[in-house]
């Protein structure tokens, strides 16, 4: 099959290209950065992770999201996902790649990155963390092939498949729930030390993921030959519908317990994200975009004329996407360290060479998307000929 | 049902629910609190900071002993005029074992309407606490760091990959990483202690290796009896002697993590 990626118009490998020249640029800044340290980042001290961590957060919510295909497929039977979970497989196989990518450009000693095999250290979260997403890549990258391979062949897929198909079922909200378990656990840092972290996170990647999918499933339409279907779109509108709604309920959930509680040391991260605190709050008015555009987004999706127009639809899920992207992307890392634990505001900002090098791996993952995206449509497209 | 928490253990042991370290996931610090219970004879390293003794000068004292000797970074003065930073860069990549701050920032939390006066913008001299429960080894992937015996929180400079969760875990800042390469800025290198590469996390620890050969930590040393040391299941410890002696404070008790840093105000 993979022969498919070979192949393909002048626009594809116009895509490629341009990916995989972002990536490499990625890559050389990324060469400094192993040369001087971490330095070259805006890290400090105090907001000892940045935005590496942060964008594999979010994208460990888009890797997880697949299972909002993968389940409705399995378990209810429901026919109609079969033309798109391949398309969700495969979108949480380049969203784990980008974590791990993440995960290795933010270690400090890469070169040493095996010895959280060499001594293996359970009561560390980090160490399931690294379980768990490696399981997923595989379970995803496994099952994804052989199903599209059996559909090629025109044969049902092998028998030994179901059991990891079922496994890779719960295996998905694991891999989000032990990746808010590394923040929830920390005494100390007020903004993070909520029961609710995990399925907050749940909630926003049900909607992040299924509206990414829905995108894709629309640029796939448009340019290629295979149609996802719009009543399969149609089910992931609604399934983004409900878990924005619910991921606005969760946000207000927080509000209630902090602001209620009057707890200084969980109030202030709340102050200094959303008012500013000492002075400082850069992040302030991008965390009232992504609040506000989160619910305005919400409401528009219950709207089932907003929601069937696919246009508007399309223009929905983008906001859906930026704003929970903004809400953990820079928000939940740079949040949960400012105020610090002596109470001194220090900011973060991520610096050019940060940017340049997060570009390179977000470019490394598309590229990995577009070669197993055009492998699924090839054939799909082969299979209706 | 009556189990006591040792047979508890065993029972666990022979389950086999994977020893020692699958506990730790279920019972975060019990086995530690365990092993600390059956060796109440053995040592436990505590320090006592005496708030009357310790004027800026006598901290800024210790703060010297301790840095030089452990080859520890000066960003805010380096030691070339032409190395000299921005006060952003300074800022973010300071590298602290033991250092000074205010009351309001040392003590968050303890804030009163009416405070004794004599506490505002009081220096305390503030450094890794040496936790019974410490949340850095707990959350730490590779055991870079981890709780000797004796009570004290070590760092393994050669084991640790740089992913900097112990500086999220520990609520007392008292962990630093090495953002670039940290030997420029050292002024004058004592060959006698090792210096850091850079991508590595480190901190106080509390001065292991003069314990080894029966000395002080540098920091007491220096301070002029304004620090007391020593073994805090010795009943007739200076350390006892003091805890008994006076109230003492200690920094966010209700964290659970027991700092071993004891503060007499």
């Amino acid at each position: 099959m993979l022969e498919n990626a070979f192949v393909g118009t002048r626009r594809y490998f116009t895509l490629l290209a341009v990916l995989a020249t972002l990536s490499a640029v990625g890559f050389l800044v990324y060469l400094k950065q192993l040369s001087f340290g971490l330095g070259i980042t805006g890290m400090s001290r105090d907001v000892s992770w940045g935005f590496y961590i942060a964008q594999f957060t979010y994208l460990v919510g888009v890797a997880a999201s697949a299972v909002m295909v993968v389940l409705p497929y399995y378990l209810h039977d429901y026919k109609a996902f079969g033309r798109v979970t391949i398309l969700g497989e495969f979108l949480a196989v380049a969203a784990v790649t980008m974590c791990l990518l993440f995960i290795i450009v933010d270690l400090g000693r890469p070169d040493r990155l095996f010895n959280v095999l060499k001594y293996p250290t359970p009561n560390s979260v980090l160490f399931w963390d690294m379980i768990v997403l490696n399981g997923y890549l595989f379970l995803n990258l496994v099952c994804g092939w052989f199903v599209l391979e059996a559909e090629r062949n025109q044969v049902p897929p092998p028998k030994w498949l179901k059991p990891l198909i079922l496994l890779s079922i719960p295996w998905a909200p694991s891999i989000h729930t032990v990746t808010a378990f590394l923040y929830a656990g920390l005494p100390g840092r007020g903004y993070w030390l909520t029961a609710i972290m995990a399925p907050r996170f749940l909630s926003s990647a049900f909607a992040a993921g299924p509206a990414l999918l829905i995108l894709l499933a629309l640029l796939v339409r448009r340019y290629t030959k295979f149609d996802p279907g719009r009543e399969q779109i149609q089910t992931l509108a609604k399934i983004v519908t409900y878990a924005i709604l619910v991921n606005v309920f969760f946000f207000f959930c927080e509000v209630f317990t902090v602001f209620y509680s009057r707890i200084p040391e969980h109030m202030d991260h709340f102050y200094y994200l959303f008012y500013g605190l000492q002075g400082k709050g850069w992040l302030v008015p991008w965390m009232w975009f992504s609040i506000v555009g989160m619910c305005i987004a919400a409401l528009l999706m219950v709207s089932p004329k907003i929601r069937q127009n696919e246009t508007t639809l399309a223009l929905t899920c983008g906001l859906i996407i930026i704003t929970t992207y903004i809400d953990k992307g820079l928000g939940l890392i740079s949040g949960g360290f400012v105020p610090n634990p002596l109470h001194q505001v220090n900011e973060y900002v991520p610096t050019v060479p940060e940017i340049i090098i997060t570009l390179g791996v977000w470019a490394t993952g598309f590229l990995i998307l577009t070669i197993l995206y055009k492998v699924a449509v090839s054939v799909k497209e082969e299979i209706r000929a | 049902m009556g189990i006591n928490r040792r047979d508890f253990l065993k029972l666990a042991g022979l389950l086999g629910l994977g020893g020692k370290a699958a506990f730790e996931l279920v019972l975060p610090g019990e086995v530690e609190a365990a092993v600390a219970k059956t060796q109440a004879t053995g040592t436990r390293w505590a320090l006592v900071v005496d708030m009357r003794k310790l004027t800026d000068k006598v901290a800024a004292r210790c703060i010297e002993a301790c840095h030089s000797l452990h080859n520890v970074p000066n960003y805010l003065e380096p030691p070339d005029p032409k190395l000299a930073l921005s006060e952003d860069l300074k800022n973010r990549w300071q590298i602290k074992w033991i250092w000074s701050d205010v009351y309001e920032h040392a003590f968050v939390g303890f804030e009163q309407d009416h405070q004794w006066d004599k506490l505002k913008g009081m220096n305390f001299l503030l450094l890794c606490n040496h936790c019974e429960n410490p949340p850095c080894v707990r959350v730490c992937p590779t055991q870079a760091t981890y709780r000797r015996p004796d009570g004290i929180v070590m760092m393994d400079m050669h084991r640790c990959i740089g992913c900097r969760f112990c500086m999220a875990g520990c609520p007392y800042a008292a962990r630093s990483f090495n953002w670039r390469d940290p030997r420029p800025y050292i002024a004058k290198i004592n060959p006698n202690y090792p210096t850091r590469e850079i991508g590595v996390v480190e901190k106080c620890l509390l001065c292991e290796e003069r314990l080894a050969q029966g000395q002080q930590p540098a920091c007491v040393e220096a301070s002029g009896g304004a620090l007391i040391f020593g073994n805090l299941n010795e009943e007739n410890s200076p350390v006892r002697a003091a805890l008994r002696a006076h109230y003492t404070i200690r920094r966010k008790p209700y964290l659970g993590t027991n700092p071993q840093v004891y503060y007499i105000v």
